[in-house]
């Protein structure tokens, strides 16, 4: 079932495997989470989703914890809520594509390729951490698995990853860049731009925007004059697709859809995959401007759960595998705080290593109270 | 007619010398005019007229000493206006000029209390540049300064030709080749014959209503200048007064002198004082302290500076350990220094290493003074003039020969009540003199 | 050796580097069938086709967002911003993301990408498009920001812009394009990004400027030369890193400074300069130093008000007397 929005000129935009349209509509489907297609699915990848999934969670929640235990600092935003839209776009992803993401990038950095406990020792600022102590939550940077950056400005990654679209043509490559974002993005300058010249220059690249209808505590309605963000891209004669992105292989399946025709055609694309933010917008946020309805609505959506449901009613998912998954998991998390916890904080003495790469004449190495010039 | 009357013109001074009348009688004076000279107890300031007239009367002669307030002379609208009778009280003397006797514990508000007079008293034109701002050092540039120290170059000894008289580089330069005069520095401080030959000194004349000319100054007089400001900005100081009965003193010199008369040595009385001193710093080690920055040294020897006059200014040579020496070396160590020190021939560590020092007046028949503490001693003695005085001895007034002792001292350092536990057995020393010796 | 325009050093030097290196891109508004605002990518269109001489549509942020997207892959982009007063709009992309991707992500990627962009007044184009606002880039680590004032360092700095790692933002200026110079034939001097060259020697008083302003202060100083005055002038050529120590040296052996800026002189490039001189030559400064900086005004459009606003010739040969007069030596 798809929702297609004809855009003026030819480009078109289309609503797939969701059951919610908008936040006005979704209350009265909000039975929904449930996920599409599981008995054509072969049980093994429902498992690996499954257990990519409760990863997520787990390492979120853990991730919560470590930060209220002050072992994390500044601002830090989980993906608590929106593990099937994680692991759906992170599979529909080759290893020679490009990943940009914003803030909310725990998830996506783990399910590209790199290890929870480099990820969770970034969290915690050591020097095992992926970028090594410097970028913390929002900038987990991997260039050996292509997430080429968490990014904490809202927006600041469309022209980034429009550019990185743009290097891929420029060297005949075949990799597509896949962009993701938060709906309050797509206000911004930064998408009007990049979305025009990702289309002007016919470039491969996927810009997802994970819309859990609420940014920060504005919500989409308030805040987007179109607030079918799929549609969005109609004006650039880019087209959309709106996933629900509870539904772990619905999200895959439009993502893999446009990832390879972005890869074949070299063109971009926009998927927009509707969710709830279980939590406050981040770990410090108590989420008020929520209703009790919209809570209780949102743990009722809980994806996680729901497809752990639909996968025991199945007979994919066994008590005995339930739980082996859950113990599995558990170690894992708990040797990523571990390593966390034993790497070793950055030295001071590497605090001018990476202002500059090629090295500079008279660069500043000061400390604070240095002077100027010694007497 | 307008009355003048002696001035306030230092923080210390109770009463004024009139040093000399630079206006006669019948002179023409106008406002700003220097009137007279006032030997005060650290200076001789000049004391200019406020209003315009004539001189038509000096009340005081020359020489003569008032207390602050009283009238000195009189200005008329003409030369020959006669002035009434003086008119007592004009400009109240300060209610309280000095702190109270006793433990020495100055409250702040007494303090205040004590400096307005003084502000309320005509002062002296502070040292001006050439653009007349207030302020202690010509203005220089950092250039300017660095070449100076660098070329010996005393930068307050020139002019400058920059902007509101700023001294720069060209004019350090041009005052090298003319070989200014050296800045001071200890060594020469000690040796006041080296100052530069005032060869310029009045050449230049000032057009400032005074007939005033500039002096050559020499690096003695530079040196007082700076470290006795020093110390008064930075010492807090309070005084304690003592008179003792000089008698005993007296009498136990004689017996000295009969006795020490074959070895050709005298004592004198500042002898007697200077080892009465070291004996009670002995017994009194916290006195015997400095305070330098921030910081409480206790100093182990007792070494007692002496205060000289000589030609060039004031001189304190050193006799170090004076409580280890014996009362005719201390004689003849004194006098020694004392010559050396009118010849200029001290050396640097003959006058430095002091811990505490004795300034004596009592020749000049002072009855008594404050003196300043000669950093970074904690304290320093100040000896009036032995005088007759009737004073009740055994119950009866009779004349007997005393002695005024007053003891500045550094409050950073020593406490009232401490100084004065100091004083008071330094006095019981010097009225039972055998213990000097013993 | 042939005396050239900056405009044509600059092209020289960009065809050069595209010939020398594959991965040189140019992006920008009107630079390839227009061939440049300005006419520096003449001809390069034709020679390299629209996928290394990429037209822009008019979107700052997106396109020097995209070129730091490029950098990131490896690509050595070249961007023009038509002047420095568009690169406002591309602040976020310029200062949150280019000069903060090499450290922020732990030194793993590098953006090897060049800005270039004139300032400059005097040309009547009013408020906004008149500004000289590199102090803004100046003030960030992770970004360079040099600033040629002849053909000859503009061919090289150029050419070291391209072949460094680092976001190097290339600080041209309006009134300097037109400006000649010797540049060597085949010339193929990199220039050393972070130092300051002394571009005359002096001993009387030592005049520092960038940019235009450090071609105005070589003029002056001729001029004064004339009437016996002897000026070291020293062009900054690196806003950052900031090279204190040839602009200290100099002052420590002249004794006074004037420093030429076309900035607003509040916080501007001046200040840093004179605090620097403060801190390092605190003991050799025989006078005041004297800042020489545009009107504090948003620059009008009326010639009179324009010029009388603009730092000129003039006005620094003011500056540099008072202050020589100053210490002592009366100049004309």
């Amino acid at each position: 079932m798809a929702d297609t929005a004809k855009a003026k000129g030819g480009g078109t935009a289309k609503s797939t495997g969701g059951r919610r349209r908008s936040r006005k509509d979704s209350t009265t489907s909000a039975t929904g989470g449930t996920t599409s297609g599981v008995a054509d699915e072969k049980p093994d990848v429902l498992l690996d989703y499954y257990r990519r999934m409760v990863l997520v969670r787990r390492f979120e929640e853990r991730t919560g914890q470590a930060y209220t235990q002050a072992r994390i600092g500044g601002y830090c935003h989980l993906n608590l809520g929106e593990e099937a839209t994680v692991v759906g776009l992170m599979d529909s992803l080759k290893e020679r594509d490009y990943l940009y993401t914003n803030y909310r990038d725990h998830g996506y950095a783990i399910h590209k390729g790199m290890s929870p406990r480099r990820v969770m020792a970034e969290l915690y600022g050591r020097s095992d951490g992926v970028a090594k102590g410097w970028g913390g939550s929002m900038h987990m940077y991997d260039t050996e698995t292509r997430m080429l950056g968490g990014y904490g400005i809202v927006g600041g990654q469309l022209p980034l990853a429009t550019g990185a679209a743009l290097a891929v043509t420029y060297r005949g490559g075949d990799e597509v860049v896949m962009c993701q974002m938060g709906d309050g993005t797509t206000n911004i300058g930064a998408w009007h731009e990049s979305l025009n010249l990702a289309s002007l220059w016919n470039l491969p690249i996927v810009y997802a925007i994970v819309n859990n209808f609420t940014g920060m505590g504005t919500s989409v309605e308030r805040s987007s004059a179109e607030p079918d963000l799929y549609k969005r891209g109609s004006a650039f004669r880019i087209e959309g697709v709106r996933v629900d992105g509870r539904d772990v292989l619905a999200v895959r399946d439009a993502a893999v859809d446009l990832v390879e025709k972005a890869r074949s055609e070299k063109r971009p694309y926009i998927l927009e995959c509707t969710s709830y933010r279980l939590k406050g917008h981040s770990v410090v946020d108590p989420a008020k401007y929520r209703t009790e309805d919209q809570v209780a609505e949102a743990r009722a959506n809980d994806p996680v759960a729901a497809f752990e449901e639909q996968l025991e009613k199945a007979g994919v998912l066994t008590e005995e595998k339930k739980k082996e998954i859950a113990d599995a998991v558990k170690e894992e998390v708990a040797d990523a705080a571990d390593f966390a916890e034993n790497s070793p904080s950055p030295d001071v003495s590497t605090l001018f290593d990476y202002t500059y790469a090629t090295p500079v004449a008279n660069e500043s190495r000061r400390m604070p109270a240095d002077p100027v010039f010694a007497e | 007619m307008t009355e003048i009357y002696m001035p306030r013109l230092s923080d210390t001074m109770e009463e004024g010398v009139i040093s000399s009348w630079v206006k006669n009688v019948g002179d023409k004076v106008t406002s700003g005019d220097v009137l007279v000279e006032i030997e005060t107890d650290k200076a001789v300031m000049e004391y200019e007229a406020y209003e315009d007239g004539y001189l038509v009367k000096q009340a005081v002669s020359e020489g003569d000493t008032v207390p602050i307030g009283e009238v000195i002379g009189h200005l008329g609208d003409s030369p020959d206006a006669v002035p009434e009778e003086s008119s007592s009280g004009g400009a109240a003397a300060p209610a309280e000029q000095e702190p109270a006797e006793g433990g020495g514990e100055q409250e702040p508000a007494a303090q205040e209390q004590e400096q307005q007079p003084a502000e309320q008293a005509p002062q002296q034109p502070a040292a001006s540049g050439p653009d007349g701002e207030e302020g202690t050092r010509p203005r220089s540039s950092p250039l300017a300064r660095r070449l100076a120290r660098e070329y010996g170059v005393d930068i307050e000894s020139i002019s400058g030709s920059g902007p509101k008289g700023r001294i720069v580089r060209a004019d350090i330069e041009a005052a090298a080749k003319q070989g200014q005069p050296q800045p001071e520095t200890p060594a020469t401080a000690t040796a006041p014959q080296a100052a530069a030959p005032a060869a310029s000194a009045g050449q230049e004349g000032y057009d400032d209503g005074r007939d005033s000319s500039e002096l050559q100054v020499s690096n003695v007089r530079k040196v007082i200048a700076r470290r006795l400001t020093q110390s008064k900005q930075e010492a807090p100081h309070f005084y304690l007064r003592r008179t003792i009965d000089a008698e005993p003193l007296k009498g136990f010199r004689s017996q000295i002198n009969a006795r020490l008369e074959s070895a050709g040595t005298k004592v004198s009385f500042n002898d007697l004082i200077v080892k009465a001193c070291a004996t009670a710093l002995r017994a009194h080690p916290e006195v015997n302290r400095s305070w330098v920055d921030e910081k409480l040294l206790q100093h182990g020897r007792v070494n007692v500076g002496v205060a000289v006059a000589v030609e060039a200014g004031l001189i304190v040579p050193v006799l170090h350990e004076a409580d280890r020496m014996p009362l005719s070396e201390i004689a003849q160590r004194s006098r020694e220094l004392a010559e050396r020190a009118r010849e200029g021939k001290l050396k640097p560590q003959e006058m430095s290493g002091g811990t505490f020092s004795v300034s004596n007046l009592g020749m000049y028949g002072m009855d008594s003074f404050s003196a300043v503490i000669n950093p970074p001693e904690a304290a320093i003695l100040a000896v009036g003039a032995m005088k007759q005085q009737p004073v009740v001895h055994e119950g009866e007034v009779v004349a007997r020969n005393t002695m005024a002792l007053e003891l500045s001292v550094d409050h950073r350092a020593v406490d009232g009540a401490v100084g004065a536990a100091f004083l008071k057995d330094l006095a019981e020393v010097l009225e039972n003199p055998m213990r000097i010796v013993v | 050796m042939s005396v050239i325009t900056y405009r044509q050093a600059l092209r020289d030097t960009l065809r050069a580097e595209m010939l020398r290196d594959d991965n040189v891109l140019l992006l920008g508004e009107e630079i390839g069938l227009f061939e440049g605002s300005y006419k520096i990518t003449e001809g390069l269109l034709n020679e390299f086709g629209e996928q290394r001489v990429r037209d822009t549509p008019i979107s700052e942020e997106g396109f020097v967002g995209a070129a730091v997207g490029t950098a990131m892959l490896g690509l050595r982009p070249v961007v023009e911003l038509m002047t420095i007063n568009f690169s406002l709009i591309a602040v976020d992309q310029i200062i949150n993301h280019a000069a903060k991707v090499y450290g922020m992500f732990g030194g793993q990627t590098s953006v090897p990408m060049v800005i270039r962009t004139p300032g400059g007044g005097g040309q009547q184009l009013g408020a906004t498009h008149s500004q000289n606002i590199e102090l803004f880039y100046a003030f960030v680590p992770g970004l360079k920001v040099i600033a040629p004032s002849s053909p000859a360092d503009a061919a090289a700095m150029l050419r070291a812009a391209i072949r460094d790692d680092d976001p190097v933002m290339l600080l041209e200026n309006l009134g300097l394009y037109n400006s000649k110079g010797e540049v060597p034939d085949g010339d193929e001097t990199v220039a050393e990004i972070g130092r300051a060259a002394v571009t005359r020697e002096g001993s009387d008083i030592t005049l520092i400027g960038y940019s235009r302003m450090a071609a105005m202060s070589l003029r002056v100083a001729e001029e004064l030369a004339e009437q016996d005055v002897s000026v070291e002038v020293v062009d900054l050529r690196s806003l950052r890193p900031l090279d204190r120590q040839t602009v200290v040296d100099s002052v420590r052996k002249t004794g006074c400074a004037v420093i030429a800026e076309d900035d607003w002189l509040t916080y501007g490039i001046g200040a840093e300069i004179a605090a620097s001189i403060q801190e390092g030559a605190f003991d050799y400064l025989d006078a005041p130093v004297r800042r020489v900086a545009m009107a504090e005004v948003p620059l009008p459009y009326a010639k009179p008000l324009e010029n009388a606003a603009l730092p000129s010739a003039e006005s620094i040969t003011t500056a540099v007397k008072e202050t020589l007069s100053a210490v002592g030596k009366r100049v004309g």
